[in-house]
C-alpha cells in the first residue's frame, strides 16, 4: 500500500484566524501547574575567600538560617561542600542547593585553588550527559544538580580584582553563569566604590571574562535588567541580626557610628543581587545553564570521545561503540539484578529450611520427653500394680 | 511494575528526602516570582501541537478539526463533489499558527483520508504507524546531534482522536485492530461520530459497549490509568474515563437559535447545537483536548512514548546517524514490527500490574 505524505514546507505556515474562543489560552497556565507539583531545582555556588561572608549572604537572600559552621583557615586545600534545602513559597517548591568553596584563597601556593571548582561543575555535567545517554533514562525526575549561578566575592580593597579572581573567573566563565559580588561592602566608602567598581569591569573586559549578562531581550524584563547591568558588581551587605530602626525591625549591622541598612538601596545593592538573582532572572539562569553551558561541555565531551556529526566514516564505528556499551551496560544491570534476585530467593529458601529444620528437631525432643514420661508414668502404674497385687 | 510503564508526567511529587531538610523562611524572598518567568518564556516560545485523526471517510473528522480550532483548517470535502476516494491511504499534514490573548500555538493536523475505505484493510494502520515512528525518529536524530539546536522542532504526533462509526452495535475488528497498535506508540482518543444519528439512551448503551470491548482486548486510551499521579488526577481522570468515548458532533457553519448564534446543524427537525451539552459532548472532547490536557498530552508523548521508541532503538544497536540529512536505515523493519517490542513487554507488565491493583 502507497503512502504518500504531504509534508508542507515552512513557507506554508499560514496564520488562521479564529471565529471564536477556542481556549488555548489556558496553556501558559497548564504548563505552570505542571512545573509548580514537579518543583524548581536551583543550585549556586559561592566562590571567595573564607570569612568573606558567604554563608551570611545565602542567609540573607533567603530569608532563614542555614545551618553551618564557620571554616577554619587551615585547610590543606580547596574543596566544595554541597548543601540542598527545601524551600517552599505559596505554592511554589524549590530545592536549593548551596556549594561552598572551603579553604579558598587560604593557601600559601594558589596555583591549583581553581582545579577542584572546576572538577566539580564538570561532574555534575557529566552526571547529567550520562543520564541523558542511558539507554533507559528517566529525565523527567532527574535532580539537576548543575549550577546555575556562581555568585564570585570580590574582596573589598578598594583597589583592583587579585590575580587569584582573575585567573579563577577566566576559568569559569565558559562553564557557569558568573555573577561578580563586592562582599562585605560596608567597608567601603561611596566615591571609592565607584572608582572600584569601575575598575574591576574594565579588568573583566580587558580580560576578556564572561560574565552573566542580564537578558535584554524580553519586553518585559529588558528595561530592569539594563539598569541593574549598570551596577554590576553588585556591593552586598548580609546580616541576619535584626536592629530596629525607626519603629520596625529591619535586618542591619551595627556599628559604633552607625547602622547599615542591608535592604536600604542608599547602603548597598543587596536589594538589586536579590531582584537579579532571584525575581526576575532565575529561570533564565537555568535556561543557559542547560542550552549554552551544558551544550557546549556535552559537545566538547562527545567530540573528544571521537564523535562528528558530519563525517559518515568515522562516526558509525565510534556511537555504535557507546551504544553498544550502553546496551551492554543495560543487559549486565538486568543481568545482575535477576542473579541479586536468585540469590535473595536461594538464601531465603536457606533460612526456611533451618527454621523448620529447628522446629523439627524440637518437635523430636518433645517427643522423645514426652514418650519417656509416658514410660516412667507406665512404669509408676505397673509397680503400683504389682504392690496391690502383693497385697492381695 | 515494569519500568517502561512508570509514571511518565513530570508531576511526581517527591518526598524530600532525608538529605534535603525543609527550611523555615522568616518572611518573603520572592521565588515565586519564577512562576511569572515561566510563563513569559513559554509565551515568547510560543506552543506546538500536532494532532491526528483517523476514520474512514464522511464521519466528519475534518468538519470535527474546524469546529475545534473554530478555523478553516482544512477544506471540507462535500458529498457529491468530484472528489475520489484514494486508492490508498495517504496521510496528509497541514500547519498553521494561531494565537489567543498573546498566545501563539503551532498546530500541526494530519488527516488519513483513505483509511478503512478498501475492501481489503489488512494492515491499514502500517502507513500510520510508519507515519508516527517517522516523527518519533525525526526526534531522536535531533536528539542525537553533537550540535544540537536550542528548540527541537517537535513534530510528534501528541494525540490521534479515532473516530468510531455510528453503529450502535459495538466496536468492528478493524477499531479494535488498530486501537490495540495505535494505543501503545501514541495517545489515543476514540470518540463517537456522527452522534446525531443515536438517541440518547442508544448513545449510553453504545458507549458502555464500547467499554466493555476495550478492557476486553486491554486496549488503554488516554487519559491512562496507570499515569495518573495522585488522587486528584484520579478522581478527574476516572470521572473523563467514564465518558470515553465522548458522542460528538462536528459542525462549521452558525444559525440563529434563541437569538444567539451558535454552531450547529440545521436538520428539518431541528438544530443539534454543538456546544450544547445536552445535545452533543462536543464541550467535553475540546475541554479535554484544548482547555486542560494538552499540556499533559505533550508530557506523555515525550516521557513515555517517545521514551519507549528510543529504548527499543537503541536497544537494537543500529544506530547510525550519517549526518545532518538522516539516512532511512535499512536493518530497521517498518514501523509495525518497532512496536510489537515494547507492545509484548508493556502488556505484560501491565497483565501484571492489573493484577497487583486487583491485590489493592
Amino acid at each position: 500500500m502507497a503512502v504518500a505524505v504531504g509534508r508542507p514546507s515552512n513557507e506554508e505556515l499560514r496564520n488562521l484566524s479564529l471565529s471564536g474562543h477556542v481556549g488555548f489560552d489556558s496553556l501558559p497556565d497548564q504548563l505552570v501547574n505542571k512545573s509548580t507539583s514537579q518543583g524548581f531545582c536551583f543550585n549556586i555556588l559561592c566562590v571567595g575567600e573564607t570569612g568573606i561572608g558567604k554563608s551570611t549572604l545565602m542567609d540573607t537572600l533567603f530569608n532563614t538560617k542555614f545551618e553551618s559552621d564557620p571554616a577554619t583557615h587551615n585547610e590543606p586545600g580547596v574543596r566544595l561542600k554541597a548543601r540542598s534545602y527545601e524551600l517552599q513559597e505559596s505554592n511554589v517548591r524549590l530545592k536549593l542547593t548551596i556549594v561552598d568553596t572551603v579553604g579558598f584563597g587560604d593557601q600559601i601556593n594558589k596555583d591549583d585553588s581553581y582545579k577542584p571548582i572546576v572538577e566539580y561543575i564538570d561532574a555534575q555535567f557529566e552526571a547529567y550527559l550520562q543520564e541523558e545517554l542511558k539507554i533507559k533514562r528517566s529525565l523527567f525526575n532527574y535532580h539537576d544538580t548543575r549550577i546555575h549561578a556562581c555568585l564570585y566575592f570580590i574582596a573589598p580593597t578598594g583597589h583592583s580584582l587579585k590575580s587569584l579572581d582573575l585567573v579563577t573567573m577566566k576559568k569559569l566563565d565558559s562553564k557557569v553563569n558568573i555573577i561578580p559580588i563586592i562582599a562585605k561592602a560596608d567597608t567601603i566608602a561611596k566615591n571609592e566604590l565607584h572608582k572600584f567598581k569601575s575598575k574591576i569591569m574594565s579588568e573583566l573586559v580587558s580580560n576578556g571574562v564572561q560574565i552573566y549578562q542580564f537578558p535584554t531581550d524580553e519586553e518585559t524584563v529588558a528595561e530592569i535588567n539594563a539598569t541593574m547591568s549598570v551596577h554590576l558588581p553588585f556591593a552586598v551587605v548580609g546580616s541576619t541580626e535584626e536592629v530596629k530602626i525607626g519603629n520596625k525591625m529591619a535586618k542591619a549591622r551595627q556599628y559604633p557610628w552607625g547602622v547599615v541598612q542591608v535592604e536600604n538601596e542608599n547602603h548597598c545593592d543587596f536589594v538589586k543581587l536579590r531582584e537579579m538573582l532571584i525575581r526576575v532572572n532565575m529561570e533564565d539562569l537555568r535556561e543557559q545553564t542547560h542550552t549554552r553551558h551544558y551544550e557546549l561541555y556535552r559537545r566538547c565531551k562527545l567530540e573528544e570521545m571521537g564523535f562528528k556529526d558530519t563525517d559518515p566514516d568515522s562516526k558509525p564505528f565510534s556511537l555504535q561503540e557507546t551504544y553498544e556499551a550502553k546496551r551492554n551496560e543495560f543487559l549486565g544491570e538486568l543481568q545482575k539484578k535477576e542473579e541479586e534476585m536468585r540469590q535473595m530467593f536461594v538464601m531465603r529458601v536457606k533460612e526456611k529450611e533451618a527454621e523448620l529444620k529447628e522446629a523439627e528437631k524440637e518437635l523430636h525432643e518433645k517427643f522423645d520427653l514426652l514418650k519417656r514420661t509416658h514410660q516412667e508414668e507406665k512404669k509408676k502404674v505397673e509397680d503400683k500394680k504389682k504392690e496391690l497385687e502383693e497385697e492381695l | 511494575m515494569d519500568p517502561l510503564r512508570q509514571s511518565p508526567s513530570p508531576c511526581s511529587s517527591r518526598p524530600s528526602s532525608p538529605k534535603t531538610p525543609p527550611c523555615e523562611m522568616l518572611g518573603y524572598v520572592g521565588i515565586e516570582a519564577v512562576l511569572d518567568q515561566l510563563k513569559i518564556k513559554a509565551m515568547k516560545m510560543g506552543f506546538e501541537f500536532n494532532i491526528m485523526v483517523v476514520g474512514q471517510s464522511g464521519l466528519g473528522k475534518s468538519t470535527m478539526l474546524n469546529t475545534l480550532f473554530k478555523s478553516k483548517v482544512w477544506k471540507c470535502t462535500l458529498p457529491g463533489l468530484a472528489m475520489p476516494t484514494p486508492q490508498t491511504l495517504q496521510l496528509k499534514s497541514v500547519t498553521h499558527v494561531i494565537e489567543e490573548k498573546g498566545v501563539k500555538l503551532k498546530l500541526t493536523v494530519t488527516d488519513t483520508p483513505g483509511f478503512g475505505d478498501q475492501i481489503n484493510n489488512d494492515k491499514c494502520w502500517n502507513p500510520i504507524l510508519g507515519y508516527i515512528n517517522e516523527q518519533y525518529e525525526r526526534y531522536l536524530q535531533e536528539e542525537i546531534l553533537i550540535t544540537r539546536q536550542r528548540h527541537i522542532p517537535d513534530t510528534r504526533v501528541h494525540c490521534c482522536v479515532y473516530f468510531v462509526p455510528p453503529t450502535g452495535h459495538c466496536l468492528r475488528p478493524l477499531d479494535i485492530e488498530f486501537l490495540q497498535r495505535l494505543c501503545r506508540t501514541v495517545n489515543v482518543v476514540p470518540v463517537i461520530a456522527r452522534a446525531d444519528s443515536l438517541t440518547l439512551e442508544e448513545r449510553e448503551a453504545f458507549r458502555r459497549r464500547i467499554q466493555h470491548n476495550l478492557r476486553t482486548h486491554c486496549i488503554e486510551v488516554y487519559p491512562q490509568k496507570c499515569f495518573d499521579e495522585d488522587i486528584n488526577d484520579r478522581i478527574l481522570n476516572s470521572k473523563i474515563r467514564d465518558r470515553i468515548p465522548f458522542a460528538v458532533v462536528g459542525a462549521d457553519r452558525q444559525h440563529l437559535v434563541n437569538g444567539r448564534c451558535v454552531l450547529g446543524r440545521k436538520t428539518k427537525w431541528g438544530i443539534i447545537e454543538v456546544e450544547n451539552m445536552e445535545h452533543c459532548e462536543f464541550p467535553l472532547l475540546r475541554d479535554l483536548l484544548i482547555r486542560s490536557h494538552l499540556q499533559d498530552l505533550k508530557d506523555i508523548t515525550h516521557n513515555v512514548h517517545y521514551e519507549n521508541y528510543r529504548v527499543c532503538r537503541l536497544n537494537e544497536s543500529h544506530v547510525l546517524p550519517h549526518g545532518p540529512c538522516w539516512v532511512n536505515l535499512a536493518p530497521t523493519p517498518p514501523g509495525p514490527s518497532v512496536a510489537p517490542g515494547p507492545s509484548k513487554a508493556c502488556r505484560q507488565a501491565r497483565e501484571d500490574s492489573d493484577d497487583n491493583e486487583d491485590d489493592y
